[in-house]
């Protein structure tokens, strides 16, 4: 554990010393600017609009654009995930990085849980500082908050740490370029696999539906994004929740504490893989 | 002398390809091994055996005792690579201190001081590895290899990218290793620095060892040269107990001796004839 420990505190200040966090950070700024620009005028919008009986446009706003808030907090988090890992194992032995430290005493296995613990740790906090922002701006703008301000957050959490753990899991046997690609197409397929169980429900059609089930098991990030959808308005009824629950970039889907259970056993095998993959991988 | 390299029957195949194909080979304490051979010989797959970067498809290697590649072996090991980097963000001084935390050294800032010192990189010590030219990054890591104290040193083409005073620097560094009871695996093409070091030779060739011995031991007669007033006369069959004989006589017909010499292969000479006849 005490060289898994070094890994990733090594890891942690390669993503400091390389800017990989400050470069974020200027983007992150530069996207939560635009997005209180957006949350700003569109609620000035909805208070210009006469009051409706059935549709609340304050939560309708307020709901759709924290959605697609949780959706770019998914998709960079996944971006700073992957490039922190996508050469992690054969990317950095080609590079002949990795051989010097392999053959120190602390194993292959704590070199692997390092590089994901570190990784982990950047991704959450992240994620987690994202999300937060996101709330705020969203409330202090909109005066609309979540019905559970913490679930979805640890769902987008538990859904980068998911994709970071295959980017991992695909650099014990991919270049680090094929790695990145694989990963970022995984990454769609989920995306695409949750508007088709979204279009499935909405006529459905229970091929679709099938395959949207199939998928949120495979690439349970997908279905964590969904859940964490849902929870937002889990408590708003009438019109509003109808409309509301559609998300977007995929409807929001209740999932239950199965899903939490499954995606961390769903990490614990992609773990598993890894260390398989790279006990066996010759440097 | 304690056998701290161990390899017997020593395998590896990457498929159809033998890289290895039943190697014995040991290593003693405080002994320095040259390991010699052409390109795709086998050396850095016997090394990276030893260091536990590649696993045998069958045999045995031992590393003081404990199986290749097991955490016992890798703590007694310093490697440098052929083919290697340093996190180029990293000084000199932060990637001794973070080998020294992945090695479990205690030896704190005198350690890394003394290696740096070692290698003659005790005024880059805040240089980061990025912006070292390729012969300092070399010597770095040899100083990163040096690590911990390691009772076994696997150093793959440490020379390569070094001039002329730097090959010296790692020659004076091997020796003083020598002194110190590590024992060195050198592998090299750079057979001048290999006979000069070395205590013993094995040259692979085919993923098989052809030919060992220590220089002297590997380098054959190769005859008589004799420096006489009518030029140089040479008499490749002759040995050294011919050259009474062979000075009687040319002084006998009257011709004037000014040199002998005994003429010996070099190690460039047993490595071709080894190489040329696998």
């Amino acid at each position: 554990m005490t060289g898994a420990l070094i890994v990733a505190r090594y890891a942690l200040r390669e993503a400091v010393r390389r800017r990989v966090i400050l470069v974020v950070l200027v983007l992150t700024v530069g996207f939560l600017a635009l997005y209180a620009l957006g949350a700003a005028v569109s609620f000035d919008e909805v208070n210009t609009l006469a009051a409706d009986d059935q549709l609340d446009e304050r939560v309708l706003v307020g709901a759709t654009l924290f959605g697609l808030a949780m959706f770019t907090t998914l998709f960079l988090g996944t971006v700073l995930g992957v490039f922190l890992t996508l050469g992690a194992v054969r990317g950095d032995a080609e590079r002949g990085l990795l051989q010097p430290i392999v053959v120190r005493p602390v194993g292959r296995t704590s070199l692997l849980l390092g590089r994901y613990v570190g990784a982990a740790l950047v991704c959450a906090v992240y994620v987690t500082g994202v999300y937060i922002a996101a709330m705020v701006i969203t409330g202090i703008t909109g005066d609309w908050w979540p019905d559970d301000p913490v679930g979805p957050g640890a769902g987008l959490v538990l859904a980068v740490l998911v994709i970071t753990a295959l980017s991992l899991l695909g650099s014990v046997f991919l270049s680090s370029t094929a790695n990145g690609i694989a990963v970022f197409m995984v990454f769609g397929a989920g995306l695409a696999a949750g508007l088709l169980g979204q279009i499935g429900d909405a006529l459905a059609v229970q091929t679709l539906q099938d395959v949207a089930e199939i998928s949120s098991w495979v690439l349970p990030f997908e279905a964590l994004y969904q859940a964490g959808l849902h929870a937002l308005t889990q408590d708003t009824r009438g019109i509003t929740g109808v409309i509301v629950q559609l998300g977007p970039f995929g409807g929001a889907q209740d999932a239950g504490p199965g899903l939490w259970l499954w995606s961390l056993a769903y990490l614990g095998l992609v773990g598993a893989a890894a260390r398989a993959g790279f006990a066996r991988r010759d440097l | 002398m304690p056998i701290v390299l161990s390899c017997e029957s020593l395998e590896k195949r990457y498929g159809a390809t033998v890289a290895l194909g039943g190697v014995d080979l040991q290593v003693e304490r405080g002994e320095l091994l040259g390991l010699l051979g052409p390109n795709g010989a086998g050396k850095s797959t016997l090394t990276k055996i030893a260091c536990g970067l590649v696993r045998a498809s069958g045999g045995r290697a031992h590393v003081e005792g404990a199986p290749a590649g097991s955490a016992p072996a890798r703590a007694a090991i310093g490697y440098l690579a052929e083919l290697f980097r340093f996190p180029d963000w990293l000084s000199a001084d932060e990637l001794i201190a973070l080998h020294q935390s992945l090695a479990g050294s205690d030896g704190g800032p005198a350690e890394r001081a003394e290696l740096l010192e070692l290698v003659g990189l005790a005024d880059a010590r805040t240089v980061k590895a990025g912006a070292m030219s390729k012969g300092m990054q070399q010597r770095l890591g040899i100083a990163q290899a040096l690590v911990g104290s390691p009772r076994l040193l696997m150093l793959d083409e440490p020379t390569s990218a070094l001039d002329p005073v730097g090959r010296r620097v790692v020659r004076d560094l091997l020796r003083e290793l020598r002194r110190r009871d590590v024992a060195v695996v050198l592998s090299s093409h750079l057979l001048s620095e290999v006979e000069l070091v070395c205590d013993r030779v094995a040259i692979l060739v085919g993923g098989q060892i052809v030919a060992r011995g220590t220089p002297a031991e590997l380098a054959r007669p190769r005859g008589v040269e004799v420096e006489t007033g009518t030029g140089v006369r040479s008499f490749p069959d002759a040995a050294r107990e011919d050259v009474p004989r062979i000075v009687a006589e040319l002084v006998s017909s009257g011709e004037q001796v000014y040199e002998v010499s005994l003429l010996a292969s070099t190690l460039e000479d047993a490595y071709l004839e080894a190489v040329g006849a696998a």
